[in-house]
């Protein structure tokens, strides 16, 4: 199949506005606006079939019309670009290279919504992407695409960009919207819903960054040509991005449900140093991982749950053979700990609890029981906190456990790794 | 407002501060801008200037206290003229993070978690920076530094040094 990416259009100065342009920008918003109602911008996202590209993969158009009507209070979009899931780094290239897409994404959405005021939440340290956002948002502003009145259509909408502060956990929604609200990044528990009762407890809707940017594409081509391409279940084009052990790391946009192994092989150059695979974490470090003989799997939500793990952020991270596995994991574990938030017990002692433990593994002092420890620490996280946070320290040690438990044994019995460590840093 | 003296904040933060106090529907929402702005101008969260930015901004410096306790962008004591912040997240582990922070330490004559004599230099660690198909990459202040070698790495200090 001759697939052409349309988010990661390959066009050069695509970051500004008059490039962007003469490449058909801002054409779906002037269609948006001119031709068709709120409701039929919706119906036509709910027809694409489009799902959050954010990691959970909600409907994005069912999320849209849970929105509370008639409350009276003003409605909001939160703009999720708080990039922070190991392993994934999209949304950055989006919002580097193709600004204006995000943007008119925005615009269109909170046209479709009934939103006034919209807030992009940018993680703190995306200092260069923050600024071409504001570039982005200053020149729309000067085409009459943002501000009142927008291109005549008696729509108003500012976007105020948000920088978040360097904490993990505010790309959990209701985080987001604690942080945006002035408070440490906690989550709220859910019900209510942020539809319902969001930002300023009024009614809000929470997009990632590569999910608006398909906005404009729907608008414009039409929900039938969206469903034309990937899946049935998993619609549309989806982002992999690739590191780790591979000749080729970076960003790779293409069908919902591409092979893993054609992603690693014939996109990303296959293994580098010509080592051999180890396994394959297919969603960001939060997904359960994959053993080397699990790649011929397809990368859409629902292949990559049969297959026991998660599509996730679709942030591909690689290990070669020469990785030692309870290295990987320590080094995954040390990230949740650090980012437990700290409200709910145990994800704050668990996370902590699993770092320690891994860590003495590692370090030559691990305990014939402290596998079964492990594996019990995971039990008491999951499913026991308010945010999924806890759930996503789990599956990395879990899974690491059951797929090379045998490694673990050979650390805590020698006190060091059975593996050989290659050579990373040139 | 006697007691909010201009000492700590420079004319540009408060009038950027200024500015922020238009944009929210919730006023309480400045809480991380206003340390974005502090930052900005002093390299680190200073309290005293947290408490000139509280009074400025009519807001408890507590909310202020509080946000610059949780988010861990923001260097709470002075650093260095440039903050290296070297990610040693899984997919930069993987690609040698450990290697690179020994290789900086060896360089700069300095552990993770100090400063260089010259107060040019702060090394730290940080968690993922969203850059994972540049590892091992580090962050030096607001910029990014990508797909790092020892080359690299040798070039970017030497850059860095002739700036000042």
């Amino acid at each position: 199949m001759n697939f052409e990416p349309f988010l990661l259009a390959p066009i050069k100065d695509h970051d500004k506005i008059d490039v962007y342009q003469k490449h058909g920008g801002y054409t779906a918003l002037r269609k948006a606006l001119k031709e068709m109602s709120p409701e039929q911008v919706v119906t036509e996202v709910v027809n694409s079939g489009l799902r959050g590209r954010g990691g959970a993969g909600f409907p994005t158009g069912r999320k849209w019309q849970f929105l509370a009507k008639g409350t009276g209070k003003p409605i909001y979009l939160c703009v999720n670009a708080d990039e922070s899931e190991p392993g994934t780094f999209k949304d950055r290239e989006l919002m580097l290279l193709h600004p204006h897409s995000v943007i008119e994404g925005t615009i269109i959405t909170s046209y479709a919504i009934g939103c006034h005021h919209a807030f992009i939440y940018i993680r703190g340290e995306f200092a260069q992407e923050t600024r071409q956002l504001e570039r982005a948002i200053s020149e729309a502003n000067e085409k009459g695409y943002l501000g009142e009145n927008i291109l005549g259509s008696g729509f108003d909408l500012k976007i105020t960009i948000y920088r978040g502060g360097g904490a993990y956990i505010c790309g959990e929604e209701t985080a987001l919207m604690t942080s945006l609200e002035g408070g440490k990044g906690y989550p709220r528990v859910k019900p209510p819903f942020p539809a319902v009762a969001g930002l300023y407890g009024s009614p809000t809707i929470i997009n990632n960054v590569e999910t608006l940017s398909n906005v404009p594409h729907i608008v414009n081509k039409g929900a039938e040509w969206f469903k034309s391409i990937g899946t049935a279940k998993s619609t549309g084009s989806k982002i992999f991005c690739v590191s780790g052990h591979v000749n080729k790391p970076g960003n790779y946009e293409l069908p919902m449900g591409v092979s893993l192994r054609e992603l690693l092989y014939e996109h990303a150059g296959g293994i580098r140093n010509d080592a051999n695979l180890k396994a394959v974490i297919p969603g960001g470090s939060s997904v359960p991982i994959l053993p080397a003989d699990k790649i011929d799997v397809n990368m859409d939500f629902e292949s990559l749950a049969e297959a026991g793990s998660m599509l996730g952020s679709a942030g591909v991270i690689v290990l070669d053979d020469n990785t030692c596995i309870v290295h990987a994991a320590m080094v995954i574990s040390r990230f949740y700990r650090h980012e437990s938030c700290g409200q709910c017990t145990p994800c704050r002692q668990g996370t902590t609890w699993m770092y320690r433990v891994l860590e003495r593994i590692e370090h030559g002092k691990g305990k014939p029981e402290d596998l079964d420890l492990l594996l019990d620490i995971c039990d008491n996280i999951e499913g026991n906190t308010i945010c999924p946070l806890g759930d996503a320290a789990v599956p990395s040690v879990r899974t690491s456990i059951k797929q090379f438990r045998d490694e673990y044994e050979y650390h805590i019995k020698n006190k060091k790794c059975l593996v050989t460590l290659g050579k990373r840093f040139e | 407002m006697d007691s909010v003296k201009k000492i700590y904040l420079d004319e540009k933060s408060l009038g950027r501060l200024g500015e922020l106090k238009k944009v929210f529907p919730d006023r309480q929402s400045v809480a991380l801008p206003v340390l974005h702005v502090i930052y900005d101008q002093l390299g680190y969260l200073d309290m005293k200037a947290i408490e000139e930015a509280a009074g400025y901004m009519e807001i408890p410096k507590v909310y202020f206290e509080e946000a610059a306790s949780f988010y861990t962008m923001f260097p709470l004591k002075p650093v260095g003229k440039y903050l290296i912040q070297v990610c040693h997240n899984i997919s930069c582990t993987l690609m040698g993070a450990e290697e690179l922070v020994e290789y900086l330490t060896q360089k700069l004559g300095i552990k993770v978690g100090q400063t260089t004599g010259d107060k040019l230099f702060t090394l730290v660690y940080v968690e993922c920076l969203g850059a994972c198909g540049g590892a091992p990459m580090m962050q030096i202040n607001d910029k990014y530094y990508e797909h790092l070698t020892r080359e690299k790495v040798d070039k970017i200090l030497a850059d860095l040094r002739k700036q000042v």
